[in-house]
């Protein structure tokens, strides 16, 4: 008990004094005053929680959702042995544990990974050219008048189109059953990425443009160094929302594979009434697309360390 | 490289040729405004607005000018024709003979508050001038540690600027303003923002700078205290229209300190100032009240 409270003790001092130091300095106006050179060097520096810190903050959230997520197969367990029927009929679902054998069963085949691998592909490029084609016209749109006049009657009429309404179009205009599914896909993560874009450049600090070209900056120096960066936030976040898109597409496009591509797989075991496996590639999509929104949050961060300071942690 | 220069030298690491450039014989001096029978117009939703009506200034070079004016009175819009963001809509506006069309790092700015590139750390927004200007990124970087060490900031290169208290900000927005050797410093109530202490003190560094560097500054502010400390010449405006409605010499002598701020001279020309603002400011009161 004792050493614990130490540590806690200890841990608090230094993250206090990191706070402090930006305040401090504040009251040494005059430059080149004695203080400001030996305690102030801290203060541009993220102070890292110490690692006990961690697990209590960090730590106990991350067990908190964890269990949050225990729960529910607990229950779902519970209510699809005694067969719950009240409305929502558990009866023919088949219970988490009976979904874990198969799931088991297909982890030690080849083929669960082949579908994995098919979709991760079409997700990728379906996905880089999403950004790229987005952050393009998101740009121009937020920039131009002309292009957001242009650009914009495409968007509302098209972006309410749900994905599986593409499906013949798709592989009427399309030549290959590979290009059609990545086409399904890029355009579910296409519209989030524009519109943010779209937002965060239009949010561009005006007082920010004045100060780049009173320092000499060009139109295109403006556009690197102020707008771009200026939308980031609301950029990431648009990438993250397409991210999950994109997946949530995929499934539409995979309907018409033939033969590989976790939304085939969850689709195929549907039409077969395959109980397990249609759960399977549901949570296998879901867990995959946590992970590429999470991965895409986590590759974007370099882009943010400004914003650090502060928010929730 | 981090540590802080002590008083004395730290002007030493400036670019002294780039200095003496604007200095010297008189004709190749740099920084003469001259504006001439300027009006500003705005188009507002309830018809035209005059912002300035006919103003006319001559600046010298390596002149300390404040704008002194009730709030609202035309002297930001007035400095931002200057600056070459508001057309002016008669007459015109040069500096060194040049017609002013649009904002360069000849005339530096200064703005009241949050204007620094929250995304860029505390040096590369003091770099981008130079980076501008085409020098290379190494070059861009020394000359920005000589401007943070001038401003005495040089410890927080790497920080972020939304880590720095407002005063802190304000010195490396100086610093970036000046890192391009700008011959006119334009400042829109760069330290309006600040708490009354540290504002007295960003007075000191400013002139402490100002010195070395003698390049013409126009200094925006409602405060007459302010106004009084740093000018050679004040120029009050009047509220809507804002016309120039006095020219003030301000002879105290330099190097000034806090302890001016008490003196009978300085109490002459602040009750100079108070008078000619008291009176602006209620005729600016009952326009307000005849319109509403």
């Amino acid at each position: 008990m004792d050493s614990k409270s130490n540590v806690a003790m200890k841990t608090a001092v230094p993250l206090d004094e990191a706070d402090n130091t930006p305040t401090t300095a504040q009251t040494v106006g005059k430059p080149s005053a004695p203080a400001l050179s030996a305690t102030d060097s801290s203060a541009g520096d993220d102070s890292r929680p110490p690692a006990s810190v961690w697990l209590k903050t960090t730590g106990v959230r991350y067990l908190v959702r964890i269990m949050a997520l225990a729960v529910a197969v607990v229950l779902w367990e519970l209510a699809s042995t005694n067969g719950f029927h009240f409305y929502i009929n558990f009866n023919n679902i088949p219970a988490p544990s009976v979904v874990g054998v198969a799931l088991v069963a297909e982890l030690t085949g080849q083929e669960f990974y082949l579908h994995i691998l098919h979709s991760l592909e079409r997700v990728a490029i379906a996905y880089v050219i999403a950004v790229v084609m987005g952050v393009i016209l998101g740009v121009a749109m937020g920039r131009s008048r002309w292009a957001e006049d242009i650009i914009l009657p495409y968007i509302e009429l098209l972006r309410p189109i749900p994905a599986v309404a593409w499906i013949p179009l798709a592989i009427l205009m399309l030549p290959t059953e590979q290009s059609s599914i990545i086409f399904i896909t890029f355009l579910g993560a296409l519209f989030p990425v524009i519109l943010n874009t779209v937002h965060g450049v239009e949010q561009t600090n005006s007082v920010l443009v004045r100060a780049a070209r009173s320092l000499g900056a060009s139109r295109t120096a403006i556009l690197w160094h102020v707008v771009l960066p200026g939308a980031m936030p609301s950029i990431v976040a648009g990438l993250a929302i397409g991210m999950g898109v994109a997946w949530f597409s995929l499934l539409a496009g995979e309907i018409i594979s033939g033969q590989y591509g976790i939304g085939y797989y969850t689709w195929n075991s549907c039409t077969l009434i395959q109980y397990p496996q249609i759960i399977i590639g549901m949570l296998t999509i879901g867990g995959l697309g946590t992970l590429c929104t999470l991965l895409v949050r986590k590759g974007c961060n370099p882009l943010l360390k400004w914003q650090a300071k502060g928010g929730r942690s | 490289m981090t540590d802080v220069p002590v008083n004395d030298n730290r002007l030493a690491v400036l670019d002294h040729s780039r200095l003496r450039a604007r200095s010297g014989k008189p004709g190749a001096e740099r920084g003469r405004i001259s504006v001439r029978d300027v009006d500003i117009v705005f188009d507002t939703a309830s018809g035209p607005h005059v912002a300035v009506q006919n103003a006319s200034l001559t600046v010298r070079p390596g002149e300390f000018v404040c704008l002194l004016g009730p709030s609202g009175c035309g002297k930001s819009t007035l400095m931002n024709s200057i600056a070459g963001f508001v057309p002016p809509t008669r007459g015109d506006v040069t500096v060194d003979g040049e017609a002013v069309t649009e904002p360069g790092p000849d005339r530096g700015m200064v703005f009241q508050q949050h204007s620094l590139f929250p995304w860029k750390t505390v040096k590369e927004n003091v770099a981008f001038g130079p980076l501008m200007a085409g020098v290379g990124q190494n070059e861009a970087s020394g000359v920005a540690r000589t401007f943070l060490s001038l401003v005495g900031l040089a410890a927080f290169e790497n920080a972020y600027p939304n880590t720095l208290s407002g005063g802190m900000q304000q010195r490396v927005g100086i610093a970036r303003a000046l890192a391009n050797y700008p011959s006119v410093l334009l400042m829109d109530e760069p330290f309006g923002a600040l708490d009354a202490q540290t504002r007295i003190m960003m007075q000191e560094n400013l002139l402490d700078i100002w010195r070395e560097f003698r390049n013409t500054v126009v200094f925006v502010t409602h405060d007459i205290d302010e106004a009084v400390f740093l000018s050679d010449r004040i120029v009050v405006m009047s509220a809507s229209p804002g016309r120039i409605i006095a020219d003030i010499d301000v002879k105290l002598p330099r190097p000034r300190e806090q302890s001016l701020l008490t003196s009978p001279e300085f109490m002459t020309l602040k009750r100079q100032c108070l008078d000619l603002i008291r009176t602006e400011t209620l005729n600016a009161f009952q326009q307000q009240n005849k319109a509403g």
